[in-house]
């Protein structure tokens, strides 16, 4: 009972700060989404309507009649499609990468891990700026490139989507090394070993031993990009260009010079349920790998 | 296995390897080298060695106020952070009991959900109870932040403990603030250490949820350089960063030696 009672006591301060400062502002959020939007900003307390949701998919015509309208869906199935274009790039440079890593002697290990933890941990704003230096027209790109004598002119990629995709790929390309290094670690040498007497080469050993065991990993990985880059906001706000806006964006936006609350609280609601959705799919997948293999 | 199969022989990774180290070094390597060149007209030109981006900084007022903010804020919430990490690592650590997977995920909802959803959230949960937004809000959503990221490396210290060291002193009549005080803390102080370092650099290197909970008066470092780089970059902007990422590898490389000293 005296340990049940401590145990309380000690969980206590957590639960409650991380309950009454972040999950309940969640569910608040929630409701602000059912809410009247004020004449001048803020809401109405207790005037309800669907108005948020409705606008996501429809606006008013000149006579006041619901019209569909493709523009917030189209900015959703952009960041989507970004966020995937992301996860699979970081995923093609991290495979390779975590499995060098994996099989380097011991000491050499820890000391790769740090050099991918280091930009992991380095300011994410500052990650993105440095691409500005790099990608801005008359940029270290440029230059190098016209340096080499490969371009005569600039490549202007600064504030497109190719601009956002790079700044995405470089700022989360170690939360993909990271679990899937993890997971490629733990591989038992011996099974390897096995493969290349029974006459697998290389490349088979990879595709049937490695790859199947390292399956958490990747999938972990996965999540751990795509996630965090369906809600990004410094990147496009950085390199992208207004023409490729993205969820991020499009909330602040309505926090700041469009003022709608209930209509920023309903985006990020969805989003929310959108990322929830991912980590539900990934939890089944999850369960049914591990009952297939029992 | 014969020399010629090894895995790490296998080219293909090497190179890959190889190409994203230098991927992920080459940005901010190039950025460290542009913060000491002394021409104003081009930011991404080297025209000689100089410092004086460094004194711009130093003699820039707001951007002074912000990183004193910052540092503010980032000391509160690391400390009420680590604590409230400690306290919980404490909890979970011992016996499974009912109801801890959703402890566990509520507490890892933070690092889970988006910024920016997180960041608007809390805001208008501040807005609506009427907490003005300023270095004490700001401090109060840190502290939200904080308790996850410091939460894992203490747990994971907690858990890999021997459990009869607590019971020896038990046994000896050990009162269990002793046990904790002279048994536990030195053992977890490695986990504990790693965790406020990381807790602090997240604070630190915060954009969003302090670009939506601070006011004015209130800009932490981060939130400054982003509207300075978004208004139309000047170079102080390569010094004031290369200053941040001295601060965060600095931290990061002494967390990674005492993390080696104590193994």
């Amino acid at each position: 009972m005296t340990l049940k009672l401590e145990r309380t006591a000690l969980l206590f301060p957590a639960l409650f700060t991380v309950g009454i400062l972040f999950l309940v502002p969640l569910g608040f959020m929630a409701y602000v989404s059912t809410l009247q939007r004020g004449p001048d900003g803020g809401v109405l307390w207790g005037q309800h309507t669907a108005d948020a949701y409705l606008q996501f998919l429809f606006e008013r015509d000149l006579e006041d009649n619901l019209v569909v309208n493709t523009d917030y869906i189209q900015i959703f199935l952009r960041s989507i499609g970004l966020a995937a274009i992301t996860a699979a790039c970081t995923l093609i440079l991290a495979f390779p990468t975590a499995l060098w890593m994996a099989f380097q002697p011991p000491s050499r290990r820890t000391l790769l891990l740090f050099l991918v933890t280091v930009p992991f941990w380095t300011n994410l704003l500052v990650r993105n700026y440095s691409w500005v230096l790099m990608l801005r027209s008359d940029g270290v790109v440029d230059w190098v490139l016209m340096g080499l004598h490969l371009r005569t002119q600039s490549l202007e990629i600064l504030y497109t989507p190719l601009a956002t995709g790079i700044g995405l790929v470089y700022s989360f390309l170690p939360y993909m090394i990271l679990p899937i290094y993890v997971s490629m670690e733990k591989i038992d040498r011996r099974y390897v070993e096995a493969a290349f007497d029974l006459g697998a080469n290389r490349l088979q050993a990879v595709r049937r031993i490695i790859l199947p065991l390292a399956m958490p990993g990747i999938t972990g990985g996965v999540i751990l990009v795509f996630v965090p880059c369906l809600g990004s906001f410094v990147s496009p706000e950085l390199l992208g260009g207004a023409k490729s806006m993205m969820i991020g964006s499009l909330i602040q936006q309505q926090f700041g010079q469009a003022r709608n609350w209930p209509f920023g609280s309903a985006l990020a609601f969805v989003l929310l349920g959108l990322i929830l959705l991912a980590l539900w799919l990934h939890a089944m997948r999850y369960r049914r790998g591990g009952e297939a293999a029992s | 296995m014969s020399e010629g199969q090894a895995l790490w022989r296998f080219p293909a990774t090497r190179f890959t390897a190889m190409a994203v180290f230098t991927f992920l070094y080459v940005p901010i390597i190039v950025l460290i080298v542009l913060s000491f060149s002394a021409g104003d007209s081009s930011l991404s030109r080297w025209e000689g060695f100089s410092t004086r981006w460094y004194g711009v900084v130093a003699g820039d007022a707001d951007m002074l106020r912000a990183l004193k903010n910052s540092l503010v804020v980032a000391s509160v919430a690391t400390v009420a952070g680590t604590v409230i990490a400690i306290m919980a690592g404490l909890a979970t650590s011992k016996a499974r009991f009912r109801g801890q997977g959703v402890a566990e995920a509520s507490l890892a909802m933070p690092l889970i959900v988006p910024d920016i959803v997180a960041a608007i959230a809390i805001l208008l949960f501040f807005v609506a109870i009427g907490i003005p937004l300023g270095l004490f809000s700001l401090m109060l959503a840190h502290t939200v932040f904080a308790i996850p990221i410091a939460y894992l490396p203490i747990r994971a210290r907690l858990q890999g403990l021997d459990a009869s060291l607590a019971e020896a002193a038990a046994d000896l009549y050990a009162p269990p603030w002793a046990t904790f005080r002279r048994i536990i803390l030195p053992l977890i102080w490695p986990g504990i250490i790693s965790g406020a370092m990381l807790a602090f650099i997240g604070s630190l290197g915060d954009v969003v949820v302090s670009y939506f909970v601070s006011g004015p008066g209130s800009t932490t470092l981060p939130v400054y350089v982003f509207s300075m780089v978004r208004m139309g970059v000047t170079p102080a902007v390569n010094a004031i960063s290369t200053i941040l990422i001295a601060v965060s590898v600095t931290l990061l490389t002494a967390s990674y030696l005492i993390g080696r000293r104590f193994q």
